[in-house]
């Protein structure tokens, strides 16, 4: 019994896991007392909202978590190389942009005509996010940076391109105009909801990047990258490809995000989704950082996070009944991101806490019989000792686990 | 002329936030550890300083001394959200990347939550008249009144007298070699004695001040002391490290970026006033850009040949070798 216990909580996926649970956990107890100091009557049936709201839009839950799944996927897929895609806000919206522009400008075929769109979101995306890469792999630019900029220029340029455009700008109302019903994308059919079939299209995609990283050999060798830059460099990896390779498959899913986003059907006929051109960048991005780090980068992982991001996310919509504003939600988000940052060394600290308390309750078991005082004063000294002792077979542990990444992965 | 009056004139208030806030991160990554956050860190000072302003506005204090007293509140509240950092980056070794993004995120929403609470709007607006027209008897110098004596705050010389003090701090004394040396090679600083958990404390605690007061800066030379959390400092704190990045992390070259960043702001922003430029008849929204793209331009050339602290982003461990 002891032995599986140790086996599970020293594997990886369980350690990710844990971290992530502990980051959500203290993400919504500092949300929580956010909403006490705010107003302390309304915080507890604000908190019941909070956290169990989005049961009663279970539809809205899949919608709103299928362009979250996509910037997370293109956050968390360009992580496993070592870069930080911050530059999804820009691919996302470039990714619309392009979509409405086949919705709006190109006649085609009805029933090929949305998927058309989604492809030009996809280049969209994929083009916001190649200059970064660009500029990283050649110019040894931060992508940070890079990424940063492009997300403003990128807002800019989309504003003023749609702004510009008589078919498809309202200038009365401030936003686009509704694209038509060949344009959008199926329904899943479920009632007053705009999920659509691009959910599914988007748990396929993490399906298959997660395929590309286990099993390929650039996926192999953008892990390799990740892992260590100059071996991989060293091993023969071409690094500047990989990094522009990367950057433009990121880009590409932030853009089809986009695109999954502008075009899904309304719940109101002969209506649309809309932009409005109000020189904001889109948050889609920065919720995708959220996403990523909460499934450890993961594929499969990031489509739990994501649907879970999309839960609490509608109930902290609702709580606005209880006199609270959505905003509570992003402070919730920048909080669990704050915490998932160094979630991993709280994890480790957990877990010794918990072997430490179970050595303690073995130790108890067996020493009952003898004297309270000698027994106290030999635990603690056994206690020391083994606390000395524990630090080096942790480190060992952890080496251990990452010879076992690199045995999976050969 | 007059049109080069009014631009110097308009591109100074914006260059000082800038020069502070990439001094902060200079300092920040001097002594190892990359600030990101700047950008929280200067709506945060800037939301504290505005909420000081909204608060005393109403007393007859004098304009200029209020915008003193914001400007240490903003100071003592950017300190304090840069601990933050400074504990995840410092103690709980995190990935320093995402520890900023996350604290740039709260800022915006947290603001949003707090004045649509308490305000029902999206920020702080304030009426106090910072503005100068004229600085007493310096105004009527030829020439340099007018250039810089005129229509301007006083924000422009507290900005100049702090740079002087973080370039003396930074060179000059034993702090600022120690903090250097925890840039470069923290180990062996550590080896002669150095504390290096304590200097990067300091180095991200100086950003935190720097970044609150020019936020605060940015408030009322930019956003005529008003603050929101939607617009927020519109990216400056992530321009602040593009400067940074240009200035090659020495105070003297970040000064002259951010003049000439600064100057291409109000040059976009100021298009239809200069009539050489407007009868070119490029849509506004270009300019905007401009300030972005023309650093994209600059770091692509300066990049390669990076000055950057060695140890900046890399959490400092004892027993690593």
């Amino acid at each position: 019994m002891q032995f599986d216990i140790k086996k599970i909580t020293n594997s990886k996926g369980f350690s990710a896991f844990t971290s992530a649970f502990l980051a959500i956990i203290l993400g919504l107890i500092f949300g929580f007392i956010v909403m006490l100091f705010a107003s302390p009557a309304d915080s507890l049936p604000g908190f019941q909202t909070l956290l169990f709201g989005g049961l009663s839009r279970l539809g809205d839950v899949i919608y709103y978590a299928t362009p979250i799944l996509m910037t997370g996927l293109a956050v968390g897929f360009a992580f496993k190389m070592g870069l930080f895609n911050i530059g999804a806000s820009g691919q996302y919206t470039m990714g619309m942009f392009f979509a409405l522009y086949v919705g709006f400008m190109w006649k085609l075929p009805s029933s090929i005509h949305w998927i058309a769109c989604i492809l030009a979101g996809l280049l969209g995306g994929m083009i916001w996010g190649f200059i970064p890469g660009f500029f990283k792999a050649l110019f040894n630019v931060n992508e940070v940076i890079t990424s940063i900029m492009f997300n403003y220029i990128g807002m800019y340029l989309v504003d003023m391109l749609i702004s510009n455009n008589a078919k498809m700008y309202i200038s009365t109302m401030a936003r686009t105009a509704y694209l038509p019903q060949s344009v959008q994308i199926p329904s899943l059919g479920i009632r007053n909801s705009s999920a659509n079939i691009s959910f599914i299209f988007a748990i396929l995609i993490a399906i298959l990047l997660y395929t590309i990283l286990q099993k390929t050999t650039f996926g192999y060798e953008l892990k390799a990258t990740g892992y260590n830059k100059d071996a991989a460099l060293y091993a023969g990896m071409n690094s500047k490809r990989n990094i522009i390779l990367t950057m433009i498959i990121g880009g590409g899913l932030a853009g089809l995000g986009g695109a999954f986003y502008i075009l899904a059907p309304s719940t109101i006929t002969g209506s649309s989704m809309t932009y409005e051109p109000i020189n904001v960048i889109a948050a889609a991005g920065f919720t995708g950082i959220a996403v990523a780090l909460l499934g450890n980068s993961n594929p499969i992982g990031i489509i739990f996070s994501a649907l879970f991001i999309s839960y609490i996310q509608r109930g902290g919509t609702l709580t606005s009944l209880h006199g609270y504003k959505p905003e509570i939600i992003d402070v919730v988000i920048a909080v669990i991101i704050y915490f998932s940052a160094f979630a991993i060394i709280m994890n480790t600290a957990f877990v010794r806490l918990l072997k430490r308390r179970k050595e303690k309750k073995n130790a108890d078991s067996t020493d009952e019989e003898d004297n309270v005082d000698e027994s106290r004063l030999i635990k603690d000294q056994a206690l020391d000792r083994e606390q000395t002792e524990e630090q080096p077979p942790d480190d060992v542990l952890t080496v251990d686990s990452t010879s076992e990444n690199i045995k999976e992965e050969a | 002329m007059e049109t080069l009056y009014y631009l110097i004139q308009n591109t100074l208030p914006v260059a000082v936030p800038l020069l502070l806030v990439a001094l902060g991160g200079m300092f920040s990554e001097r002594s190892g550890v990359i600030n990101i956050a700047l950008e929280g860190i200067m709506l945060f000072g800037a939301y504290f300083g505005c909420l000081f302003v909204y608060f005393v506005q109403g007393t007859h204090m004098n304009a200029q001394l209020i915008l003193i007293l914001a400007m240490l509140v903003s100071a003592v509240t950017g300190l304090i959200y840069s601990l933050l950092l400074s504990f995840a980056a410092i103690n709980m070794k995190a990935d320093q990347t995402i520890a900023g993004t996350a604290l740039n995120m709260l800022i915006p929403a947290g603001v949003l939550l707090f004045s649509k609470m308490f305000f029902n709007s999206d920020g702080v607006t304030t009426n106090v008249p910072f503005y100068l027209r004229k600085v007493g008897r310096l105004s009527e110098i030829p020439i340099l009144g007018k250039l810089f004596f005129q229509n301007t705050y006083i924000t422009v010389y507290i900005g100049l007298i702090l740079y002087i003090i973080a370039t003396i701090f930074l060179y000059k004394t034993k702090f600022g070699l120690r903090l250097r040396a925890c840039g470069e090679h923290p180990h062996a600083a550590d080896s002669v004695g150095i504390n290096v958990y304590k200097m990067r404390y300091l180095g991200v605690s100086i950003s935190g001040i720097l970044g609150g007061i020019g936020g605060f800066f940015y408030a009322v030379g930019v956003m005529d002391g008003n603050t929101n959390g939607h617009t927020g400092v519109a990216g400056f704190g992530f321009l602040a490290i593009a400067v940074m990045i240009f200035g090659q992390w020495q105070p003297f070259k970040i000064m002259l970026a951010a003049l000439l960043f600064a100057f291409l702001r109000t040059l976009a922003y100021s298009v239809p006033l200069i009539p050489f430029i407007s009868q070119l008849n490029i849509n506004q929204t270009f300019y905007k850009m401009l300030p972005y793209i023309v650093t994209m331009i600059v770091l692509a050339f300066t990049s390669k040949h990076s000055r950057a602290p060695k140890a900046a982003g890399v959490p400092y461990d004892k027993s690593q070798r």
